[in-house]
């Protein structure tokens, strides 16, 4: 079947999506700048269409409880929040990490810390990859740079989700997800009525009893549970590293930035080009797993490396394992809520590498 | 072709719409486009904005800071992007309300005075599409009949019998912008 082609914000677009994927359910909790995903979907009604369960959560907590129960059942569901909500979710996505279930979880991230601002910011990455709740567990970070990545994302996002039974987490910011651009949609989707066979759905007289938990009191039991996920998120690690290049072959200089500051840098890398710069982006789509080899092999033939992320500084980190001190690495970026510009960008690659 | 443009004025104006119909019309014309909106405080009472890109090629940044194109609507705009114009760019603006009129030499300035011909056409609602009907008529990216099929996407449904006038309003910007300013 064709595609639909519409003009939508990033925010309704993932809405869309997930009506179309034939999600079986949405529970969240509004919150700015990432509000229109329940208002979309509570007009859309999809309960009366495809069936599925769209509810406004009393708050965060009960609505990541809601999505742990949903997943433990088979079912595909998924919740969004904002950056400070997202932290209010932290306990339920490490348990539903910890017992292994598959689910999408929006972060349309604004600034912080605390209340922070209502604006773009990308200061979530560290939270989004490096943990968020306690203990050792890993989600798999996609990082939509347009409205239709945020469409496709839920697609794709739902896949990983339930191919390594593991928590995905679509990271977007407050820009694209207030932006519009043109989106093609897939065509509806059933909602499946098939689950997996580790889902609690009833226990027939023919198979053992199916048991989710996070919690194992023996400390081999669990040793053993947590040599399993390492070797979930190597194998991860190996198979579902997604990232893009601009303009790399010939590049002197290499940006590295995902999201919004990597539509940025495409306009940046063009117009240093127009300067007689040669630089180049690479655009991480997958934060966890991060594209450290690519990278690593980029810097044997570049000069140096100017990681640029709505943040103090957080990718740079990554960036940094990543180059292995072949070249200089430096971070630039806005905060609080503004949006980097392309000529700044430029400015700092010349103040940073080129000059420095 | 790239246009990047830039509509500023205060909330109520039409000034996300505008841009939002202008976005439809680069769509049926089978065009890239973008649509970002300066959201939050700024939409509560204060001035709007919007930044819209049409281009025939995949939009890289859709958050810029120089226009080819800036739409103004009041004072506090003008005062906050006259500098923002490429040299060589277009400022289209309605003097009403306008105290310091543009300084720049380098662009090419057009007025439409909209306002005043909206209360003339009896329907300050069209406000807007008088503004936008000006813009094609400087800057023709977009055939009219694709801006009408761009309405007919951006409106409900239960509000097409307007359709023919803000078409009216379409073309009755296009009769009355004028140029000021030639650039420098």
């Amino acid at each position: 079947m064709e595609k639909e082609l519409r003009l939508m914000k990033g925010n309704e677009a993932v809405a869309e999506a997930a009506i179309r994927a034939g999600v079986d359910g949405y529970f969240g909790y509004p919150i700015t700048p990432q509000t229109e995903i329940i208002e979309y979907l509570m007009e859309a009604n999809p309960s009366q269409t495809t069936g599925m369960v769209v509810l406004q959560a009393e708050s965060e907590i009960a609505a990541i409880n809601m999505v742990y129960g949903g997943a433990a059942c088979g079912k595909k569901v998924m919740t969004s929040s904002s950056s400070p909500g997202i932290s209010l979710k932290q306990e339920g996505i490490t348990y539903i990490a910890g017992a292994e279930l598959p689910c999408l979880i929006v972060n349309v991230v604004r600034g912080g810390p605390g209340l922070g601002t209502i604006q773009p910011a990308q200061s979530d990455y560290f939270q989004s990859v490096k943990g968020g709740g306690h203990g050792d567990y890993h989600l798999i970070v996609l990082a939509p740079a347009s409205v239709q990545e945020m469409a496709d994302f839920v697609d794709l996002g739902f896949e990983l989700a339930f191919k390594y039974r593991n928590p995905v987490l679509m990271l977007s910011d407050g820009a694209i997800g207030q932006m519009m651009e043109k989106v093609y949609l897939s065509p509806q989707k059933e909602r499946s009525k098939v689950f997996p066979d580790w889902a609690t759905t009833g226990k027939p007289a023919t198979r053992e009893r199916n048991i989710i938990t996070s919690l194992d009191l023996d400390p081999n039991g669990q040793e053993l549970f947590n040599r399993k996920l390492v070797a979930k998120y190597d194998k991860i690690r190996e198979k579902e590293v997604r990232y893009e290049e601009f303009q790399c072959e010939d590049a002197e200089y290499l940006l590295v930035a995902y999201g919004t500051s990597a539509r940025v840098c495409q306009k940046s890398v063009q117009l240093a080009r127009e300067q007689g710069i040669r630089v180049g982006l690479l655009r991480p789509i997958t934060l966890f797993p991060f594209p450290t080899k690519r990278i690593n092999e980029l810097a044997d033939r570049v000069k140096g490396i100017l990681s640029v992320e709505m943040s103090a500084g957080q990718m740079v980190e990554d960036v940094l394992l990543a180059a292995n001190g072949k070249v200089p690495v430096w971070h630039f970026g806005r905060m609080g809520g503004i949006v980097t510009t392309p000529e700044e960008v430029i400015e700092n690659l010349k103040s940073k590498i080129i000059g420095g | 072709m790239t246009e990047e443009i830039i509509i500023a004025g205060f909330g109520g104006q039409g000034v996300l719409s505008m841009g939002k119909i202008m976005a439809y019309s680069g769509v049926m014309q089978d065009m890239e486009v973008s649509w970002m909106p300066s959201y939050g405080p700024e939409m509560r009472g204060g001035t709007a904005n919007v930044i819209v890109i049409i281009s025939s090629e995949r939009i890289s940044s859709p958050i810029i800071k120089r226009f080819d194109t800036a739409i103004i609507l009041n004072q506090q705009s003008l005062d906050k992007f006259e500098s923002s114009i490429k040299p060589g760019g277009v400022l289209i603006y309605d003097s009403n309300g306008i105290t310091r009129h543009p300084e720049r030499k380098d662009i090419t300035i057009y007025s439409v005075d909209a306002t005043e011909e909206a209360s003339r056409m009896n329907s300050p609602k069209t406000f807007n599409m008088i503004v936008l009907g000006g813009f094609l008529k400087v800057k023709p990216i977009v055939k009219l009949d694709n801006v009408i099929k761009g309405l007919k996407k951006s409106l409900p449904e239960r509000y097409h019998n307007l359709i023919p006038m803000n078409e009216n309003a379409l073309t009755r910007g296009m009769e009355i912008i004028t140029e000021v300013q030639k650039a420098k």
